[in-house]
């Protein structure tokens, strides 16, 4: 009888080698630690094992079962339901487009096309060099942000097709980019150990970028008298609109981050300074 | 009347009021800002007080059912011997919804000291955030503000000296929007595929490992510590007498100034247009959604419909989430329809017919109308899909799915027979873009500004 290939793995899958397995599996016990019943901690197991070889391999879903006594098939149930577990290794940068209907309209169908084109790739593929892999996806929550890209979910929010090349550009030439939401970024696979629950411990990045740009700050601005482009006759009351515009980076490369680069936490010791201050009047606080 | 003068008078900001100031996220911060003291005020009371204290408020659930918060906790058992968990719902993934999302990544504190109170008042020791994984950004400053909470003695053994005990637990989810819905978001953080359970038992008697449980929406429990700092009064004196207290309504699309408006329950659209600036500048509005693209659309005419659960029920839609999707009159409403439902269909979870065969046959017979390509007959077979599975289906992403397909055929349905008749899509998709007007004016430079400076 001739043997059928159909394309999947042979079982057992191998296990990792045993310095891999007994690194990962003190992590498996602390994760499975924080919940009262130990298979709580298979998402967050899938996105460890994703963070050790930037997808869920057939090992990593061995590791699994045997981290929570699952079989192999439970896991894969899990593992495959979930959009965020690859099957195949992202790139260094995993870049999502939204393309919902709202991102969509405003021209994130326009940017995912020029993407792809750009790159020579289609949707859910790596580029050669493995730095880039793009997908398109559905709603991230940011739709006052439109249209919205994610790179390693962290936000590249008001995008254009023009600032999405740019922003692919600096990626695969080792530039450093900055998210307008979200911090440096890290590789695909040191986020995927932040998703499963070890937190990010680079110094200052959990202060990076703010506490969100202008829409998020929409209505506030207004409930304190201030003016939003295009709102007659308001006030302006903060100091914030007091600050030199040559600051602003340019409309068409908002993500270069050039000049932020290598200070990324100038504004610190100012804002410790200002505490103080901010507390006795939080009404005209700095911007963060 | 300048529409900045009303803009002070109608916008209301409580959970946004610390996010101008300087990092917000921090304890700090959140502390300069009357933070924790709703829970010294409650931890002050006994845990039965706080339920009814709530309760009388009038709180409902910002995460779209509107389902009274002090309710749902007061459907805990007592005294029943098992664990109580609390969950809560951070898988903002409605599309059009981007109100949690924010308001985690400004001021995680906020939602930590509600969850504090709630379990607190619900006889709960462990509690645990369900966050969606695509917003690493607002993981990090979850996990950043629950250790803080820890350090402080917020979080952890003897809270306050008040011998009450709490831990938190952050989870990432990893990308199912069904996880949204609270018996599959249980399922999922059971380490299971995220698939909703048949009600009853409902999660206050049978949730999280089979013990009571309460999952609240993040806005919800975030909005509770200004209720036991301030009072049920104060929040009552805000709203309509049947949805009372303050709400983030999240304005987005072919507007000049989308983003967060934090107002009263009962603003209108036009009143929240009128004092942001209003549909972008040249064009009108066509069509919009109250809550999400689960929540029936509407037209110009509700723009002067009151944004709380009865105005909006009453016109015909749901409050839902609060997200104001706005769309302009170069906006295909077959191509937005068409595009939500492809989303339902992705995010279907496969274990009812009605839901997964339903959405799938939507999905084909839409792009082959939006191609042109459609054939007589096709929106009645549509509304008959969409009648197949509308109150059908086993759960809410169901109905979700037939909204914008029904809603969209009653105000629209001339457009939809003009794709049949003309065998094309009338209209330009460049039009509609951001960029096709020009940038928009202010918009990208406040927002570089801000997040960089």
């Amino acid at each position: 009888m001739t043997n059928v290939e159909l394309g999947l793995p042979a079982l057992p899958a191998p296990p990792y080698p045993e310095e891999v397995r007994a690194r990962l599996a003190a992590d498996a016990a602390e994760l499975i630690g924080r919940y009262p019943q130990a298979r709580s901690a298979l998402l967050p197991l899938l996105h460890l094992v994703q963070a050790e070889e930037g997808f869920v391999s057939p090992t990593g879903i061995r590791f699994c079962a045997e981290q929570l006594d699952l079989t192999t098939a439970e896991v894969t149930a899990v593992a495959t339901f979930y959009t965020m577990y690859r099957r195949r290794p992202a790139g260094k940068y995993h870049v999502g487009v939204c393309t919902n209907t709202l991102c969509a309209v405003l021209g994130g169908d326009q940017i995912f096309a020029e993407l792809q084109q750009h790159l020579g790739i289609g949707n859910n593929a790596t580029t050669e060099d493995g730095q880039i892999s793009i997908e398109h996806i559905e709603c991230n929550a940011a739709c006052d942000y439109a249209p919205v890209v994610m790179v390693n979910w962290e936000f590249f929010d008001d995008q254009t097709p023009e600032s999405a090349r740019q922003l692919v550009d600096d990626l695969r030439a080792g530039r450093e980019v900055r998210p307008t939401r979200g911090a440096r970024l890290c590789g695909f696979r040191e986020t995927a150990r932040i998703l499963a629950g070890f937190p990010d411990e680079r110094p200052g990045a959990n202060d990076e970028s703010g506490a969100g740009g202008a829409p998020s700050l929409a209505g506030l601005r207004l409930a304190r008298g201030e003016a939003l482009p295009g709102t007659p006759g308001a006030k302006v009351v903060s100091p914030r609109h007091e600050e030199p515009l040559h600051e602003e980076p340019l409309h068409d490369e908002p993500h270069q981050g050039e000049p932020h680069q290598g200070e990324p936490l100038q504004e610190e010791p100012r804002h410790e300074e200002r505490g103080p201050e901010a507390k006795a009047d939080g009404q005209e606080g700095t911007e963060a | 009347m300048t529409s900045a003068e009303s803009a002070e008078k109608l916008l209301t900001p409580v959970l946004s009021d610390p996010w101008d100031d300087s990092r917000p996220w921090t304890l700090a911060t959140y502390r300069r800002h009357h933070g924790y003291e709703g829970l010294k005020a409650a931890l002050a009371m006994p845990p039965d007080d706080v339920i009814a204290l709530v309760k009388d408020s009038g709180l409902r659930g910002r995460g779209g059912a509107g389902f009274p918060t002090g309710m749902k906790w007061q459907f805990i058992p007592q005294n029943d011997g098992k664990p109580h968990y609390l969950v809560v719902n951070a898988d903002e993934s409605e599309p059009g919804t981007c109100k949690d999302i924010p308001l985690l990544f400004a001021n995680p504190h906020s939602l930590i000291e509600g969850m504090v109170i709630a379990s607190y008042a619900i006889r709960c020791d462990h509690a645990f955030v369900y966050l969606r994984g695509e917003v690493v950004p607002v993981l990090r400053r979850l996990h950043a503000a629950v250790a803080e909470a820890y350090e402080a003695g917020l979080l952890g053994r003897n809270i306050l000296g008040s011998g009450v005990d709490l831990d938190i637990t952050v989870h990432a989810g990893a990308g199912a929007y069904i996880c949204g819905e609270e018996t599959a978001l249980l399922d999922s953080l059971e380490g299971r595929r995220g698939q909703p359970r048949l009600r009853p038992p409902f999660p206050a008697i049978a949730g999280l490992y089979a013990c009571p449980t309460v999952v609240n929406n993040v806005e919800s429990i975030a909005s509770v510590p200004a209720i036991l700092a301030r009072g049920k009064e104060w929040f009552k004196g805000l709203g309509t007498e049947k949805s009372p207290g303050f709400t983030l309504y999240s304005l987005s699309g072919h507007v000049t100034n989308p983003g967060q408006y934090e107002a009263p329950l009962g603003i209108t659209l036009r009143q929240l247009l009128d004092l942001s600036g209003g549909v972008r500048a040249g064009h009108r509005l066509k069509f919009w959604t109250p809550g999400g693209s689960s929540t029936p659309m509407f037209t110009e005419e509700h723009l002067d419909v009151p944004l709380d659960y009865e105005g909006v029920g009453a016109a015909g839609s749901m409050l839902g989430t609060k997200a104001l999707q706005v769309f302009d009159e170069t906006t295909c409403v077959v191509r937005a329809v068409t595009r939500w439902t492809e989303f339902y269909a992705h995010e279907s979870c496969g274990k009812c017919t009605p839901c997964r065969e339903g959405t799938y046959w939507l999905v084909q017979l839409l792009r082959r109308i939006e191609a042109g390509e459609g054939v007589d007959g096709d929106l009645e077979k549509l509304l008959d899909i969409a009648d197949n599975i509308n109150g059908k289906s086993f759960c809410a992403l169901g109905d979700g799915a037939a909204s914008p397909i029904v809603s969209s055929l009653k105000y629209f349905r001339a457009e939809y027979e003009q794709h049949l008749a003309e065998r094309r899509c009338p209209f330009d998709p460049a039009a509609s873009t951001v960029w096709a007007d020009g940038p928009r004016p202010g918009h990208q430079s406040a927002t570089e500004r801000e997040v960089h400076a």
